[in-house]
């Protein structure tokens, strides 16, 4: 495999004042919410500056999320493969399941810092609003959360524990009933009560400032790990692997190592029953430019600019658009980006389970997938490290399902 | 002069406020729409606003997003849109701005977009998720097509935004008034004449109020202090209301059309 490309791009440098990285990116929502985004701007600013908000924000991500998450050497599925040596980041062991937290908390103590008393959400696989319900809970907001109808189905755990933790759960019916068309009515909700409400977008996604915002928060995930290998290994490794829905765990566990380009990123999109119309979720394989929910980005669109049905059996990856960011490092060729089909996922999702005792998030085992590909073909004294961004214990009624057994 | 700064000139010397009717283009279908549209026109609307489908309407209420599903599902695309508007050319010159999104307008390339429109005979376009911040693009083809660009200003506009907005704004400016998404509303709320006010003080473009009105006494209190008034989901409620008679669509729109309308005047009560 070739070394990746340098790309002499100071990553701190990005987004510009007008939330563009490169070419992507920027503010495209309705006037009634620019005031709002650039209220939000101005205070996550002063926040990320304050000394007293950052200690504040790694209390709660110790005590309430459980951080650090180890970087677990999965030495069974090492074997399995035969070749590099294969590391787990374990965002699955936070509190809620999933790396959600780190960012629903980092806007939860932004929302009380504004004087927000309610907090909405978006949610897709139930992972973001599980985590959005479980801080507006410890922090006394009013929560709502919406999720589309069909997600409803296919996580019903996550909806009800969100209700356990008080907050109110909106489906939604309009389109094809997933995480699209539920943060279109979140923005609907936020365009009518901006003033009183904060909305916690969920992924690297949406219009400035969210993209840059949900990834900063995200970004302790690549931080720990990056302290972790050197702690274990001596060296950086050779290749990380982060499934990408809107694209906030990949670009939180790929951010602090952009500029070692001796390691090499790849970001795993939702191949779903393959690469033709309305069966994937696979922005970088027939989408195109466009913009959708407040950014600019890679999108899957037919000709005259309707954003097309998607398909992904994990509903968290289950979306026509990618977070901005990750447009730009594609071009940029520091991300690689491949595409794991629901078959696979499936397969895998059951090698992890028995080999290593690990049931992880059908979104995350997207990551393992394109992951144990690569570590067959890598040599054993390579490294390899994984984010397991969630496990899987909402989503074992699916599989069931799928593997037609009766529960 | 533009046909949307004719519109605006001729109401003004009637002293009445110009009537401005939204409807998506193709609800239900091509054809009953091509005949509201046209039946709305012949009813004196002075402005016509028309909803281009999208599969995401972020801005809109329950009304307008149902009306688009119903527009794109009768098989409406951009060529069949800029079709209608070519059609209702045949038969009126009144303005006829796009309501629309930007990923519509950027898909296919926005010079593109803006001179297939304005071939097919629209006045200009307001693209609901483009600030000014971002719209340099769709600005300059509109000035070289002889497109308007019409922007909205909210009630969370700051002042300081104001003259950002108008910079970029030609035609008119559309001031929503309430925070919210589109829909119809029981009560106008109460600060619409100071917000006007505001707007005047930056630009001397007409300004329209609209989001939500739905009653003759609502649009005459609109009209007493608005170049022009916009009526939308009142309207596309009628269609609604209908389509199981879909002939019949045109004769009920016209007859609330000339209902509202009635309220734009200045001198005469509502
Ligand atoms: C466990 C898990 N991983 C990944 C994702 C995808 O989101 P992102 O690409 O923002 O990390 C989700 C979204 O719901 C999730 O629940």
């Amino acid at each position: 495999m070739p070394a990746a490309t340098a790309t002499g791009i100071d990553r701190f440098s990005l987004p510009d004042a007008g939330g563009h990285f490169g070419r992507y990116g920027g503010v495209f929502v309705p006037e009634t919410l620019m005031t709002a985004l650039q209220e939000l701007g101005t205070a996550y600013d002063l926040a990320r500056q304050d000394p007293g908000f950052q200690a504040e924000l790694r209390h709660h991500l110790k005590e309430f999320a459980g951080r650090p998450t180890q970087l677990y050497f999965a030495e069974r599925l090492t074997e399995h493969c035969g070749g590099a040596r294969i590391y787990l980041k374990r965002e699955d062991l936070l509190h809620t399941g999933a790396h959600k937290i780190n960012n629903a908390l980092g806007q939860a103590l932004l929302a009380r810092r504004m004087g927000k008393k309610r907090v909405i959400a978006e949610t897709g696989a139930g992972q973001h609003g599980v985590a959005t319900a479980a801080v507006c809970a410890k922090f006394g907001f009013e929560c709502v959360v919406y999720m589309g109808a069909v997600d409803m189905e296919r996580q019903a755990l996550n909806v009800f524990r969100m209700r356990l933790m008080g907050a109110e759960v909106r489906g939604v019916e309009a389109g094809q009933k997933t995480l699209k068309e539920a943060i279109n009515e979140a923005m609907r909700d936020w365009v009518t009560n901006v003033r009183s409400t904060h909305y916690i977008l969920g992924s690297a996604l949406g219009a400035h400032p969210y993209p840059m915002m949900v990834r900063d928060f995200h970004r302790v995930i690549g931080q720990e790990t990056k302290e972790q290998i050197l702690a274990r290994e001596g060296r950086l490794p050779d290749e990380m692997v982060a499934c990408v829905g809107g694209g906030s765990n990949a670009m939180g566990f790929f951010f602090d190592f952009l500029e070692d380009t001796s390691v090499r990123l790849t970001g795993v999109e939702a191949g779903g029953r393959g690469i033709t119309r309305g069966d994937h979720a696979a922005r970088f394989e027939g989408g195109k430019l466009g913009v959708l929910q407040g950014c600019k980005t890679y999108i899957l669109q037919n000709s005259d600019g309707q954003i097309e049905l998607t398909h992904s059996v994990s509903a968290g990856l289950d979306y026509a658009a990618i977070g901005p960011e990750h447009a730009f490092y594609r071009d940029q060729k520091r991300i690689n980006y491949a595409y794991a089909c629901d078959d696979e996922v499936m397969e895998a999702f059951q090698t992890c389970s028995r080999l290593e005792g690990i049931i992880p998030a059908l979104e995350s085992t997207h990551a393992l997938v394109y992951g144990l590909k690569r570590a067959k073909e890598m040599r054993k004294d390579e490294i390899l490290l994984i984010n397991l961004s969630g496990r899987g214990d909402k989503d074992v009624q699916q599989v069931a399902k799928i593997l037609g057994v009766k529960l | 002069m533009s046909r949307l700064a004719q519109a605006f000139a001729r109401a003004r010397s009637q002293d009445r406020a110009a009537f401005v009717a939204y409807l998506c283009a193709g609800d239900p279908d091509f054809d009953t729409s091509l005949a509201a549209c046209r039946a709305l026109l012949a009813s004196g609307v002075d402005i016509l606003e028309l909803g281009v489908p999208f599969s995401d309407p972020l801005a809109d209420g329950l009304t307008n997003q149902l009306a688009a599903q119903r527009a794109l599902e009768s098989g409406m695309t951009a060529a069949r849109v800029f079709e209608l508007v070519r059609r209702l050319r045949e038969t009126s010159d009144a303005p006829i701005i796009f309501y629309t999104y930007y990923n519509l307008v950027f898909s296919g390339g926005v010079d593109a977009y803006v001179r297939a429109a304005k071939g097919a005979g629209a006045d200009g376009l307001l693209t609901l998720d483009l600030p000014p911040e971002e719209a340099g693009e769709v600005v300059t083809a509109c000035r070289t097509h002889g497109l308007d660009t019409v922007f909205i200003i909210a009630p969370t506009t700051p002042e300081s935004r104001i003259p950002v907005i108008t910079a970029a704004a030609s035609g008119f400016i559309y001031y929503v008034s309430r925070e919210g998404v589109t829909g119809v509303q029981d009560r106008v709320a109460g600060n619409i004449p100071e917000a006007v006010a505001r707007i005047r003080r930056h630009t001397a473009l007409p300004v329209a109020v609209g989001f939500g009105l739905s009653s003759r006494a609502q649009v005459a209190q609109v009209a007493a202090y608005a170049d022009g008034v916009v009526v939308g989901s009142a309207l596309v409620n009628i269609i609604r209301e209908h389509l199981g008679e879909r002939a019949n669509i045109s004769a009920a729109l016209a007859a609330r059309a000339a209902d509202l309308s009635a309220g734009v005047g200045r001198g005469v009560p509502a």
